[in-house]
This record gives structure tokens, sequence and C-alpha cells, in this order.
């Protein structure tokens, strides 16, 4: 451990812009949101009547969470917050470490650190102290900003803990995969897997009522909490401990294994490239299909998932017929359902924005990492390269949006008996995402071009459209702000009139910021050592 | 005949183009690379700064200097990599940056430092390399890794910074091309592979080839190279064959003398004159090598050693800090 004190210090260095940014974000979002709510909902019945709604509607539980006390701001406030929060705070601790051990080994900067007067376990202490101390800020501001806007000090406290105490598991899932996998692109994405996995546990917990499911999950034990509803504190203790005994499972590897090596053992390749790969594209693709037929998985999974949930939603009001006479005047049961589809639609939209991004800033990856100069240091036109990626980014969007269409509508349509019908029409609600996941990656390819090293801007407008989506609404926001968001422009399907024109214009959009960065790459210079 | 030619190679440098001075335009042919003037600037810092070079067709040609002198930098915008500043530079006939594309198919390039793809092993980086650049030769490729001594199943990962550096040279070397861009690509070769490194250049030159090599080996650089140039702060301070730059240092001569001559340490070109009973140790300037010789025959000579002046002299020299 020795040397950790300064390894902190190093990683505050390097994060000084990051970190900040991050935690102004959450406890921004959060601060708006509690506000929003006690504005909006300012009434003892008219929150009660939204709680009847949310507990009445499986697939709002599935999105966000179960009510717990809808008699308060601060229970709605904790109903609507906690998944967005401990979203957030999950992603932010998975980047935090794995850039500071796995990434640092794969550079070999490790090699340089551990061969000064530092502990073994110096490198991954001071990521979890960096991730921990963080999350421990967020969850102190939380409780400071909503004891501020007038709720009680214990339940601003259990939601703080709650969602810094997430944060903690998830700093201990990302330095466990640090340690397992010998790549840090590798263990991001094992990571931030474990946190879909997560959701999806939780979602389909809270929907379908099976306590058990949502209790897998860590995002689950942040709702169970129950912040201002009669606070659990052990729960922040399970959450605590979990994270603890995650760190200390990842300091055994760490005290066996070498340094820059994963647990497996690395494998042999062939001696001679497949005669295929023989151009920028090839490589392009040999690089990223692994991401790609990742994310299909997830997306198959996460469709499937919550396509079987679709029906649910109707059948609990079929079974409440004052609520669905109440909704027969707003189109009824099927209304609700196509409400609760599209909502998953738009989530899944939000989503392979993620990887539009990742895969477009494969070319900053490519360029920092010195193994873009060898190919274009061969004979390889730069846009040639630069589309390369770009293709490979702006073409794997749909089909991984596909994969989530198709599996949500056969599972829906396994449900309802008509899957030929189901199929088509999610596929297509998942297909009219695709314009708006392309401005992101659009955005990404501008900042490689013009700003190379302000790339990361193109994750925070990706965090700002999800934001905006999310809570938009909710914090009733001007229009024009709204319609900041790509992802505003999109018709709501299935249910909603599909027209062609967002959809053109959004992809035109995406196209000129791409070509933009495209040109722009073409007369800047390569970045070096 | 291989050895012949080389010979007669370095003949006719020493013999003709290069008595009258040392930054002449060559005689015969197009310069494989022609840099006159190149600035770059990173900011504030200047890391190219009036730069001359000239490499003719078929010469392999040494590139020297301190680190940060501005080798790397020259040789990433002849690859248009990067963008000159001002000045002029011209790269087998063309420009490095809008003919960027077309220049590369018949030029290979080894960077200093060799980055592989951590999932793609090292064989099929050297064909896709090679492939990207117009096509390998295969036969070219086994023969290279065989006397490289490499195996090309490992991962990019899997390699240490010698095997990538190989790995990079196999690709280049076994591609047809007429121009070869290394920046010290045996940095990090051990005795045996330096040894099939200079071989492979020998026998590139022999094929006509023209090689800019950036190397601090001067062993290397003195087998190797029919001509070198040394930058410093971005400029080139020195160029010229080894012989041309040997004539510029200075001999360092001891003798024991009769006498102590007078004048001695008023003659033009003789520094670090010291004197210890009848035994005197000085430097001198190459073309003052004559008067000083005859000042101490004069003085009755009892015993004499004169030291040409070494490669590593030269180089401190001009390593150094400007005086």
């Amino acid at each position: 451990m020795t040397g950790t004190f300064a390894l902190v210090r190093l990683a505050l260095r390097r994060d000084r812009l990051l970190l900040p940014v991050w935690i102004m974000m959450i406890t921004g979002a959060i601060a708006a949101t509690a506000s929003a709510i006690g504005e909006l909902y300012p009434g003892m019945a008219q929150r009660v009547a939204l709680g009847v709604t949310i507990g009445s509607t499986p697939a709002l539980q599935a999105l966000t969470g179960p009510v717990f006390d809808a008699t308060s701001v601060g229970g709605l406030t904790a109903w609507r917050a906690t998944t967005l929060a401990t979203g957030l705070v999950g992603l932010m601790s998975i980047m935090v470490v794995t850039r500071h051990t796995r990434a640092e080994e794969e550079t070999g900067r490790a090699e340089l650190i551990g061969a000064c007067a530092v502990g073994r376990h110096a490198i991954p202490a001071a990521a979890v102290i960096v991730a921990g101390g963080a999350n421990l800020l967020i969850a102190f501001l939380l409780t400071v900003t909503l004891i501020g806007q007038g709720l009680p000090g214990s339940g601003a406290l259990g939601f703080g803990l709650a969602v810094g105490g997430t944060g903690w598991v998830f700093t201990g899932i990302a330095v466990v995969a640090a340690q397992v996998t010998e790549h840090a692109r590798t263990a991001n994405g094992l990571a931030i897997s474990v946190l879909g996995l997560a959701y999806l546990l939780r979602a389909s917990g809270d929907a379908a009522g099976v306590e058990t499911l949502a209790w897998l999950s860590p995002l689950g034990w942040a709702q169970r909490v129950r912040a201002f509803a009669g606070e659990r504190w052990w729960v922040v203790g399970l959450l605590a401990l979990t994270g603890l005994l995650l760190v200390g499972l990842a300091a055994l590897p760490a005290r066996r294994r070498d340094v820059g090596a994963g647990l497996l053992p690395p494998r042999l390749g062939p001696s001679d490239a497949a005669p295929s790969l023989a151009s920028a594209l090839a490589l392009a693709w040999r690089l990223q299909r692994g991401g790609l037929l990742g994310w299909m998985i997830g997306f198959a999974i996460g469709g499937a998932m919550f396509g079987s949930l679709a029906q649910s939603v109707g059948d609990i009001v079929n079974d409440n017929p004052q609520l669905a006479a109440i909704l027969e005047r707003i189109g009824g049961a099927g209304a609700l359902v196509d409400t609760f589809l599209a909502a998953v639609m738009g989530l899944l939209g939000l989503a392979v924005g993620g990887f539009a991004v990742q895969a477009t800033l494969r070319l900053q990856g490519e360029e920092a990492g010195i193994r873009a100069e060898p190919v274009l240091a061969a004979a390889v036109p730069r846009w040639r390269w630069t589309l390369s990626h770009l293709v490979i980014a702006l073409g794997g969007t749909p089909i991984i949006i596909t994969a989530g269409g198709l599996a949500a509508g056969l599972a829906h349509g396994v449900r309802t008996g008509e899957v030929g019908e189901q199929v088509l029409r999610l596929l297509g609600a998942a297909w009219v995402q695709v314009p708006a996941a392309w401005v992101p990656a659009g955005i990404a390819m501008l900042l490689f071009g013009l700003l190379p090293r302000l790339t990361a801007l193109a994750w925070a407008a990706l965090v700002a459209f999800a934001l905006l989506a999310q809570l938009g609404e909710l914090l009733q926001l001007d229009d024009w702000i709204r319609s900041l968001s790509p992802f505003a422009h999109l018709p709501q399907v299935p249910g909603g009139e599909v027209s062609a024109a967002p959809l053109l214009w959004l992809t035109a959009v995406a196209i000129a910021l791409a070509l933009v960065g495209v040109a722009a790459f073409q007369r800047r210079d390569l970045a070096g050592y | 005949m291989l050895l012949t030619s080389i010979v007669e190679r370095r003949e006719v440098w020493s013999a003709t183009s290069y008595r009258t001075g040392f930054r002449e335009a060559p005689m015969s042919g197009n310069p494989a690379i022609l840099i006159s003037g190149l600035t770059k600037s990173f900011g504030r810092v200047r890391a190219l700064d009036g730069l001359d070079l000239t490499v003719d067709t078929g010469e392999v040609h040494g590139f020297l200097g301190p680190n940060g002198a501005g080798k790397t930098t020259t040789l990433r915008i002849l690859l248009g990599l990067l963008r000159a500043g001002s000045g002029h530079a011209e790269l087998l006939g063309g420009h490095p940056w809008r003919d960027a594309v077309e220049l590369h198919r018949r030029l290979a390039y080894v960077p200093g430092d060799v980055v592989l793809w951590p999932t793609l092993s090292g064989g099929e980086a050297i064909d896709l390399l090679g492939r990207l650049r117009g096509g390998l030769d295969q036969r070219r490729k086994k023969a290279l890794l065989e006397l490289f001594d490499l195996d090309p199943t490992k991962k990019g990962r899997a390699y240490s910074k010698g095997n990538r550096q190989k790995v990079a040279l196999v690709a280049a070397l076994a591609s047809d091309v007429e121009l070869l861009l290394l920046d010290e690509p045996t940095a990090g070769l051990d005795p045996l592979m330096e040894a099939a490194f200079r071989e492979c250049v020998t026998e590139e030159r022999g094929n006509g080839r023209t090689v800019l090599l950036s190397s601090h080996i001067l062993s290397e650089v003195e087998a190797l190279c029919d001509r070198v140039t040394i930058v410093r702060d971005g400029r080139a301070v020195e160029s010229g064959t080894l012989e041309q730059l040997r004539h510029l240092t200075r001999s360092s001569i001891t003798a024991e003398l009769d006498r102590i001559p007078d004048g001695l340490a008023e003659l033009a070109g003789v520094h670090e004159l010291a004197v210890s009973g009848s035994r005197v140790r000085f430097e001198v300037e190459a073309d003052r090598l004559g008067g000083a010789l005859r000042l101490l025959t004069d003085a009755g000579v009892r015993s004499l050693t004169c030291q040409p002046p070494t490669l590593e002299e030269l180089f401190l020299r001009h390593y150094q800090s400007a005086s």
C-alpha cells in the first residue's frame, strides 16, 4: 500500500475536471428533480393520486422502480431519482476505477509506477479511494441539498447514502473487472454489463412484483433503503459491506498475478493474416466486431426482458375495472402497453447512442495509442481510415437496435399471440431511434476532427440528451431546451404517428457533423508521443 | 560482388560529389528526399528551425542528433502525418502532405516506438501493414522472420519492445519499396539482431533502395551510412560523408621531445596544450596538422602518437549545446 497517497494525488490531478463535472451533474440533476416534484405536486391529494397511478403501472415500476411513500415530496423524489442517480454513479465509479487501474497497466504507465517504491496494491487502492471518495462526496452533497430544499434530514441522508453506496458497490465491481481482463476496454465493458444486468434484474423484479429478483440487484437495494419512507439503514450497511467485499476480492489476484496480465493466459494467434484483412475497413471491423457482438447480446437480453413485461402492464389494468374505465378515455390498456414499449425503445435508443459514440471514438483511441500512425504511414488516405471506424459506428447502430427490437417483438408477441405483427411493430419502433442515436456519433466525429482533446464532450452530450429525455418533461423545461436533444424529435412509437421529416433531418444533421469532422481531420496534425 | 559495389560507391562519393562542400545539391539524379528551410512549431515550442536535408537516391543516409533535436518530427512531416510550417520538403519527387497516399506505396516506415494491436498476432500485423502499403513478398517475409528469429503467432501485447520492433522491421523490409524511413530501428534489438539488421540494410542498398536511418548507434552509422546529417535544435549542423566530417575534428597528439618548441601554444589550430617535462599533449585541427608536426620535428621527436578523431568525439561535440 506504500505510495497510495501519492497516487491518489496523481489521480485527483488527472481528474480535476472530470470528477467535479460528474459530481455536479449528478447532484444537480437530483436537486432539480426534487424541486420540480415539490412544485408540481404541492398538495397531498395530488401526490397520492400520482402514487396510485405509479403503483398500478408495472411499466413505470420497471423503468423507475416502486414508490414506497407517495404522500411526501421526498418519497416521490426517491422514486423518480433513485434509478437515474444510481445508474449515473455506477457509470462514474466504473469509468474512474478503470481509468486508474487497467488502463494504466495497458499503457505501461503502471510499470513505471510499480518500479518506484510503491506497494503492489497501491494502484488499485488509490483508484478505490478516489472513486469511493467521490461517492462519499456525492452522498454528502445530496443529503445537504435535499435538506436545503426542506426535505426531512433522515430521508435525505438515507437517499444520499443509498446513491453513494451503490456507487461504492460498482467501485468494487469495477476493480474486480480490472483484475480479470487484460484490456481497459474489456474491463469497462464487463463492469458496465454488470450494471446493465443489475438494471434489468431490478426492472423485471419491480414490474413483475418478484421481490427476490430485485434483491439480486444493487440498484434494487438502493431503492429498498426506502429513503423518505421509513429508512432501512441495514440496507445501507449491505451496500457498504458488498463494496468492501468486492474490493477485498480484487486484492487476491492482484497479489499473485503479473503486472499487465489478466487472469486468463494470452493465447496465440495465426502466423499469417486472413486474405480479407487487407484494408483499413477490415482492420476496423476486426477491432470492433467483438464489441458489436457484446452490444447485440446485451440488447437482445434487454429487449426480451422488457418485451415479456409489456403485456403485464395491460393485464393489471384489465384486472381493475375502475382503472380500466379511467384509462379507456385515454386510449385503453393497449395504449398503456404501447406507451411502455415506446419508453423502452427510447431507452434502447439512448443506449445505442452509447455504442455509436464509443465506436466513433475508437479513432481517438487508435490515434492516442500510436496505432493510427502505421496505418496512415501506409498507403491509406486519411478519409478512408476515419470512415472505416465511422462506418462501423453508424452501421452497427441499426444492427444492435435491431437485436433489441426483434427480441422485444418476439417476447411481446409470444405473450399476446401475434408474433408476426408485434415483431414488425417493434422493429419499426426500434429503427426510428437510429437517426437520433447517430447524432452523438456525429458530435464525436466532429470533436475528433476539430478538438481531439475534448472528445469526452461527446459523452457529456449523450448524458445531457439522456437527462433531457428522462427529466425534461418532469422539470417542465422550455420546449427549446428539450428540443436540443435529438431524441426529443422522434415519434412515440409504437402507438404514435410516424413522420419521415424529423428522421430525415436528424440523419442529415448527424452526417453533416460527421463530415465536418472528417474534413477537419484531413487537415490536422496526427498526435504523436 | 555486393561488397565491391559498396566500396565502389564509397569511392565515388569521396572522390567526386562532396569534395567541394557539404550542403551542395547532389550531382546526378533526383534526390529521394530534399528538405530546405523546414520549420515546424508545436504551440510555442519550435521543433524544426530551418532544417536542411538531402538524401540521394540509392544512398544510406544517417540521421543523427541528440534527443529532441527534431529527427522524429522530420520523419513525421515526410510521412504526411504532420503539416510542415514553412520551407520546402520533397519526397520521391512528390509533396509529402498532398501526395501522401501515392508516396506511401513507394516507401516503408519503422517508427521508433512500435505499438501493435493487442488482439492481432504479429504475423497478422505484418501482413496487414504490407497489404495497406500495396502488397508484400511472402517469401521474403518468411526469410526475414527466420533471420530475426521472430515468432509471428504471439499477440501484439505479448511482444517485448525488441520483438515489436522486429514486427515493424519485417513488415517494412518485406515490402517492395524504393525508400525506407527508419527511426532508431535497432534501439530495442540485441547485438545479434542488430547484426541481422545491418545485413538487411546492406542488402537493401545493394538493391538500389534509399534508406534514411535515424540512429544513435555510432558503430551502426559508421558501418552502414554513406553520408550523415547531424541535427541539433531543429537545424542541420553538419552534413557529409564520414571522412569529410572527420576532417572537421581534431587529432590528439602526444609526443616526447628533445626540447619544448616555442610558439606551439600560439600556433593556429592547436588546442588544450599540456606540457609536462619533455612531454607535450595537445589537440590539433585536421588542416593544421602539418604545421604542428613541422614544429615538433624541428624540436626533435623521440616518440609520437597521433590519434585520429573518433566518431564519438565528433558527435559529442555536435550533441553538446551550441558553443
